[in-house]
């Protein structure tokens, strides 16, 4: 999928860029590829900035899927019905090996998913803020798919055109696969409106409380007068990124809104209403202080995600361990047969 | 201990008879056999291919770079390689 | 002792045992024993999700568990439809009471660390790899359906059980003593899966099914194999084994088991989801 490139076999880094004959032919070479919107590929020379921005970028997306996968996981044992079951079982499934697949893919920029993971667990690095809400009740599975999958989708797509190849690759076969996971929150919610006055209710809370956090999923202002502050005039420009946070919120609240209507549900925002002349919904102002509050350690589970995932990786370590141990001493044995 | 040593592998997968293998992702995997099985759980969830292949990354040998030039310009020039490059009369078939 | 009390007459003497011998029970009661060990090793294979020693792991153990949902769903139904009560496999997943589950106690064990889980996955696997061979024959043709698809899937279940028992087997002395801890574990409920039972019975003589007792050479021919590769050995025979599954008597972990998968289906009775 990604393409990895290789090269010999030492300790050289895998790009140019790092070494002395990082020349101003091979910035040139670069500028180039981005200016012809063509794909930089792994040991093609390019910015130590771009290439940290990249590792940052995909190693924060992979992330935020392994870490995805505990919210939902959540509900598996107590899915309602067999059916939804399987569903929801095949879609953390799909979490996983989405992670996988960006690892990978942020593994071509040379570094190893080893060293991610650590900055995972260590909190060096990020993971969507989104993850750290906790899902209360079944609606909240339905409510993940429609509205986070929903933003999540939104951000994506573009992201199949990014100029790294490796990322650009990986995220096609992320879109392909998130098709479904959207389409069956939708479902689960679609079916909770039209039954009884309970599931109506438990349809009504899970929006009250997903709304604004997947809002936040597309980060802060940067159009306008901000722009000038975040990263995303660099990183348009690298072709890392096609659309302000802004456009694409607004693009998430305009496809989000008639499907709440057809819900039958009422959305947290009393400013939300159609502005006839611009053609798009008007909506409130989000609560950034909570958004950097949440980012920065305090959301209601953000300690309990971590030390999920850290249990995992450290209960597991002696199966790893013993996996190279065999490997090796098979290995061996095969040498002197 | 990075990843306690797994190393990471490519994998190819032929999406059904008829066509050649192609180059899908990587994966960490203890060793050829674990590769393999990984593979089939990771890549092949939907049906996406009847036979795989797993290579260690490390055995790999790629060309370079620096060697773009060298390996692939002089190949730019050799139109007479391509069936397009010929004039032929309009009115005979088949060629 | 009894002074003052006049018993005569009163009758308190019961059947040593209550045996179904219709043939609707019987036939329903054996769907059940296979669609319930299922549903209830993919409801524990469930809870690994996001807590495997590799995310890789994460998602072949989630493999495992949608065969195994997959093969419940399809007998539970087919259960139903024998029965006639106009049950689905959600009634029968979620509304039945614990003593009307037919599995063995090893699925509905609660989960221990991952080299108990490939034991108890080595000989699940290896037992419904011989079941399933065996069914495929069956003369009922949902069965037979099952057991065709559900053959492979399980071949490459015990194949991955097998990967894992040979790696922590032979992997680290650690890991050894891990792995054998962990057989030694599962040891005392793997002989229910190799026990006749009255609705086995039925179905074997009916050409339904199995008997459970003429696949265990199977079972423990390949088990003892691979532990034999793995450095591992077999466990002695344990002092007391699990017994009861397949007549509706469980472990305390079923309980808890079943309040977990059936609590939102019984919160909202009558619900579509």
């Amino acid at each position: 999928m990604y393409g990895n490139d290789f090269g010999p076999r030492d300790d050289a880094p895998l790009n140019a860029a790092e070494t002395a004959d990082y020349t101003q032919a091979l910035q040139e070479y670069f500028d180039g590829l981005i200016e012809e919107d063509s794909r930089i590929e792994p040991r093609d020379a390019m910015p130590e900035a771009y290439r940290k921005t990249l590792i940052r970028q995909i190693a924060q997306h992979a992330h935020s899927e392994i870490i995805g996968m505990q919210p939902e996981g959540n509900w598996i044992t107590r899915a309602p019905s067999l059916r939804r079951k399987a569903i929801l079982m095949a879609k953390v499934q799909d979490e996983a090996g989405h992670g996988l697949y960006l690892y990978s893919a942020a593994e071509t920029l040379g570094v190893d998913r080893a060293e991610l993971l650590d900055k995972l667990h260590t909190g060096r690095q990020k993971y969507s803020s989104i993850f750290n809400y906790p899902t209360l009740t079944w609606a909240d599975v339905g409510a993940i798919g429609w509205l986070v999958d929903g933003a999540a989708i939104m951000n994506q797509v573009p992201l199949c055109r990014c100029s790294y190849g490796p990322y650009a690759r990986a995220m096609i076969r992320v879109c392909k696969e998130e098709s479904f996971h959207q389409r069956q929150g939708y479902e689960i919610l679609w079916t909770l409106s039209r039954g009884t006055e309970a599931q109506r209710a438990m349809l009504q809370d899970a929006a009250d409380r997903w709304w604004w956090p997947a809002l936040m999923m597309f980060g802060p202002p940067d159009s306008g007068e901000k722009a000038k502050d975040g990263h995303t005039a660099q990183n348009m420009a690298w072709g890392i990124k096609r659309f302000t946070n802004d456009d694409l919120r607004q693009k998430f609240v305009d496809m989000t809104v008639p499907q709440a209507i057809k819900l039958g549900i009422t959305l947290p925002d009393p400013d939300l209403r159609w502005n006839e002349e611009t053609g798009h919904w008007d909506f409130g102002e989000v609560d950034w202080d909570e958004f950097w509050r949440v980012l920065k350690g305090d959301g209601p589970c953000n300690a309990q995600r971590i030390a999920t995932r850290v249990a995992a990786h450290e209960d597991g370590a002696w199966v790893r361990e013993a996996a190279v141990a065999y490997a090796a001493k098979h290995a061996a044995q095969e040498e002197v047969a | 201990m990075t990843q306690a040593g797994w190393p990471l592998w490519e994998v190819f997968v032929r999406p059904r008879r008829g066509l050649s293998h192609g180059h899908v992702g990587s994966l960490h995997a203890p060793d050829a056999q674990m590769a393999l099985r990984n593979a089939r759980d990771v890549y092949t969830r939907r049906q996406e291919g009847v036979s795989i292949w797993v290579v260690a990354s490390a055995d790999i040998t790629a060309s370079s770079p620096e060697e773009r030039d060298s390996f692939f310009d002089p190949a730019a020039d050799k139109v007479y390689r391509h069936p397009t490059f010929y004039e032929v009369p309009e009115d005979v078939e088949y060629l | 002792m009894s002074a003052g009390h006049d018993y005569s007459g009163v009758t308190v003497a019961g059947p040593r045992e209550r045996p179904v011998t219709d043939p609707t029970s019987l036939h329903t009661a054996y769907l059940l024993s296979l669609g319930d060990d299922a549903l209830v090793y993919a409801q524990r294979l469930g809870e690994w999700m996001t807590h495997a020693p590799q995310i890789e792991e994460d998602m072949a153990l989630g493999n495992v568990g949608l065969d195994l949902l997959g093969q419940a769903r399809a007998l539970l139904t087919r259960a139903g439809e024998v029965e006639g009560r106009g049950r689905d496999e959600d009634a029968m997943a979620m509304l039945r009471d614990e003593r009307e589950f037919r599995n063995v106690h090893l699925v509905e064990q609660p989960r221990g660390d991952f080299g108990q889980e490939m034991a108890r996955l080595l000989w699940f696997a290896s037992y419904q790899h011989e079941l399933y061979t065996a069914l495929v024959s069956s003369a009922d043709e949902t069965v037979a359906g099952v057991a065709q698809k559900a053959v492979k899937e399980v071949d490459y279940h015990r194949d991955h059980a097998t990967q894992w028992v040979l790696r922590l087997g032979d992997g680290t002395p650690t890991s050894h003593a891990r792995m054998q801890a962990g057989l030694e574990a599962v040891h005392p409920y793997v002989a229910e899966l190799g026990e006749d039972f009255a609705a086995a019975r039925w179905a074997a003589e009916h050409g339904v099914g199995v008997l459970p007792s003429t696949l265990s050479d199977g079972v423990n021919a390949y088990v003892a194999d691979v532990l034999e590769q793995a450095t591992l050995s077999m466990p002695d025979e344990p002092r007391w084994r699990a017994r009861g599954g397949r007549e509706g008597v469980h472990s305390e972990a079923m309980g808890y088991l079943l309040a977990e998968l059936q609590h939102v289906a019984r919160s909202h009775p009558g619900a579509t989801w």
